[in-house]
């Protein structure tokens, strides 16, 4: 593999970031930093309620919004009404300085796989400022019938358990499967077939294509007694060690958490649902109550700029409240 | 001497008599009021007791008291499957053959436990 260092190039601006400023910069995701990393730098800008410092976010080429973790139908404490935090994250988009071209749901759209709960998403995508919708699921979606009802409302195209890609604007999507087939006490898993296809999918693409991989789990081990992390990913990453830039995108942990390892970028988005505990900060990865006030702040969208030329994508997480 | 034996005997019948019935009626109080020696619950992404014994021809009943759905699957994912339990849903399962059964929750599959039938 290329270069394992963790370590982030750092570039001063006047904001005084350090070689911390990654770490501060994901803190101030809540009240609306940019976060732009650009050929493994990083420069940061932050941003006041309305833009007041007058900086100017970089305009991508393509942009496009990850959702996650919607659980329509979840009503517990910790929030009791995600129909109405779902449409929050919508109007969010909404009002983006830049329409989104797409959005990539990362998974565990419905809370228990209900008829009713999938056809609640999709009615309130209808409203979303954007052309389409991709998807990729979570192990609640997967409950009962292993995601054959999934597959039969957003996995047209898609192979196995609905693993598919495509490609925009010279960018290169991978949407991938780690919740079939799950095994007693293992993580999440690709599987055999996948892999197979995984490395032939991506054979023909050139290195210096961009390419953004999407899946539920995340597929770096970001805890594992919690079940946060694919037991056969490095085996993904593998065929993907050649190319320039590669951003990987997840959900499940309800968090936002992000780690660049050589050319290769993983974050994970909050949920738009309930927020849950640091790695080990609670006996278990359950809902996380929060006061009411504070739940907003928990959840959050993410938005990607790609500009041509720039081999990396910028990435900016967005709270609710 | 005979009166004496006779008498001892009706005694010892009277006590078998006795414990018999306090037995039967024993028996019908566990299988109405399910005793918490054949229950598991499940809480913070854990099944308690992590290891329940049980005699064979035992019907176990899981229920769930955490804010999220889990499942009970037997490790084969075939001998028996329960399906998404929400909170305070409950599922059971008779457990006729002795072995031990490992199960996990389907979606969250690090949560693990067994039954040990003898």
């Amino acid at each position: 593999m290329a270069s394992t260092k963790d370590e982030i190039l750092y570039d001063h601006n006047h904001d005084g970031i350090d070689r911390r400023g990654f770490l501060r910069c994901m803190a101030w995701a809540g009240t609306g930093a940019v976060c732009v990393l650009n050929g493994g730098v990083l420069t940061s800008y932050a941003l006041g309620r309305g833009g007041e410092n007058g900086v100017k976010i970089p305009k991508g080429e393509l942009t496009f919004v990850q959702i996650s973790d919607s659980h329509m139908g979840f009503d517990k404490p910790a929030n009791p009404d995600v129909v109405a935090t779902f449409q929050a994250a919508i109007d969010k988009i909404n009002a983006l300085q830049v329409a989104p071209e797409f959005l990539l749901h990362t998974g565990d759209v419905s809370h228990l796989a209900k008829p009713a709960q999938f056809d609640n998403v999709e009615q309130i995508l209808k409203s979303a400022r954007t052309s389409e919708v991709f998807y990729v699921p979570g192990e609640h979606d997967f409950v009962g019938d292993d995601g054959q009802q999934f597959r039969e409302r957003f996995g047209k195209g898609t192979q196995g358990a609905g693993w598919y890609s495509f490609e925009k604007k010279g960018v290169h999507f991978v949407g991938l499967v780690n919740v079939a087939n799950l095994k007693a006490g293992g993580l999440g898993s690709l599987g055999a077939e996948q892999l197979e296809w995984l490395e032939k999918d991506v054979k023909h693409v050139k290195s210096s294509t961009p390419v953004v991989v999407f899946a539920h789990i995340p597929l770096w081990t970001v805890y594992p007694d919690w079940g946060w992390g694919t037991e056969d990913s490095a085996q993904a990453l593998g065929y993907l060690k050649r190319f320039g830039s590669v951003t990987v995108l997840n959900g499940h942990i309800h968090q936002t958490m992000q780690k660049v390892e050589g050319n290769v970028t993983f974050h994970t988005a909050c949920s738009t649902a309930f927020p849950q505990p640091k790695p080990g900060a609670a006996p278990s990865p359950g809902p996380m109550k929060v006061p009411a006030e504070q739940l907003r702040t928990l959840l959050g969208v993410t938005e990607v700029h790609y500009k041509k030329g720039q081999h990396a994508l910028a990435i900016t997480d967005s709270s609710l409240g | 001497m005979q009166r004496n034996t006779c008498v001892s005997v009706l005694r010892a019948a009277a006590m078998v008599v006795v414990v018999l019935l306090i037995a039967g009626s024993a028996a019908r109080t566990s299988a109405a009021e399910n005793p918490p020696g054949l229950q598991v619950t499940i809480d913070n992404f854990s099944f308690a007791p992590a290891t329940l014994t049980v005699p064979a021809g035992t019907e176990v009943t899981w229920v769930n008291h955490d804010d999220i759905p889990h499942t009970v699957v037997s490790e084969d994912k075939a001998t028996f499957k329960s399906r998404a339990l929400d909170t305070d849903e409950k599922f059971s399962f008779t457990f006729a053959k002795p072995g031990t059964y490992t199960y996990f929750c389907s979606i969250h599959p690090k949560m693990m436990a067994k039954v040990v039938v003898q």
